[in-house]
């Protein structure tokens, strides 16, 4: 640690928390340059706050994958595997290259 | 189960040849007029396509037509499939064109390009959570501001079903945009060129959207977990 200085910081400490927190999408979405990426994964190891933020936004995003969804009636859906049938019978097609 | 997370849609995305594979088995059960097939389909991103419709026009009925006539056109231009993109994103293409062209009869536009202040402003987190020019680290997360593990898990049997009630109050809450781009990505598993070009949205402020969205809801979150720790699954 000593060997840290305002101008070589350690790898991890060039960056700070408040920072990370805004630069975590852009890192989970690999959207950094290399040098910021590793950077910020530098300071996850060394830091246990940023790193217990990730993983909540990790979870916060595999949370939302099961909020429940609205979706085509029943009917709505019948009546479109019913079109299906009607525009791509098997035998139709065939009939039709014929 | 019906809907894919969004990392597995991303490494869908990252394996072209993966990809390809799945598709063309899918496209060929379509075409041979399997109709489990395309019934399994309908069910699982009609969902996601209904999500999408509701940004081109405004009503849910409106929607649910806009959808099912892109499931029409699907059926019918079927045999125009060429493969060149995946068949989601082929599907995505067709409802967004049906969409617009609904949306400007409706007079329904969404301003993608200037992104106001409420969309973009805000810090992730409060800034009094890390510390000031004269603390010993400044910047960074003070002893009492440093995040808490959240106990029990989000995905804990016992409390998945409120953190989903929490998250869908919090999603109501948010500015349109972000609330659109987040639901496309995280809630319908959509990638990113796919929530960039049915929206037309460039990918930075896509990915501004997707920040300030996400930054909210882990907050709405973390605020749930502060203040009734007692009170999960009761």
């Amino acid at each position: 640690m000593g060997l840290v200085t305002d101008e070589h910081p350690a790898p991890g400490l060039a960056v700070t928390c408040q920072e990370v927190v805004e630069l975590v999408t852009d890192y989970l979405e690999g959207a950094l340059d290399e040098d910021s990426a590793a950077e910020v994964a530098a300071h996850l190891r060394l830091c246990g706050g940023c790193a217990e933020y990730v993983e909540q936004m990790r979870a916060t995003i595999r949370a939302l994958g099961q909020v429940p969804v609205a979706t085509l009636s029943e009917a709505a859906q019948a009546d479109l595997v019913q079109a299906f049938r009607d525009l791509r019978r098997p035998d139709q097609s065939r009939q039709g290259d014929g | 189960m019906a809907r894919p997370a969004s990392d597995d849609s991303s490494q869908l995305e990252s394996t072209p040849t993966a990809r390809q594979a799945t598709d063309s088995a899918l496209v060929d059960r379509l075409r041979a007029g399997d109709d489990e097939a395309f019934s399994d389909l309908v069910r699982s991103w009609s969902p996601m396509m209904l999500r999408v419709a509701r940004t081109y026009v405004s009503t849910d009925a409106s929607a649910q037509e806009v959808v099912q006539e892109a499931w029409l056109a699907v059926i019918r231009g079927l045999d125009r499939f060429e493969g060149r993109s995946s068949l989601r994103t082929w599907v995505l293409a067709i409802l967004a064109n049906l969409g617009r062209t609904r949306g400007v009869r409706e007079a329904r536009t969404i301003p993608w390009s200037s992104l106001g202040p409420s969309e973009t402003d805000g810090p992730a987190v409060g800034r009094d959570r890390f510390g000031g020019p004269d603390d010993a680290w400044p910047r960074n997360w003070t002893p009492v501001g440093a995040p808490r593990p959240w106990q029990p898990s989000p995905e804990d049997e016992a409390v998945a079903r409120q953190v989903s009630g929490e998250l869908s109050d919090a999603l109501a809450e948010l500015p349109e945009r972000q609330r659109i781009v987040v639901s496309l990505r995280d809630v319908h598993g959509l990638s990113s060129d796919e929530v960039c070009s049915v929206l037309g949205v460039s990918a930075g402020n896509q990915r501004v959207l997707l920040h300030r969205a996400r930054s909210r809801l882990r907050g709405h979150l973390e605020q749930h977990y502060a203040t009734r720790p007692a009170g999960w699954g009761s």
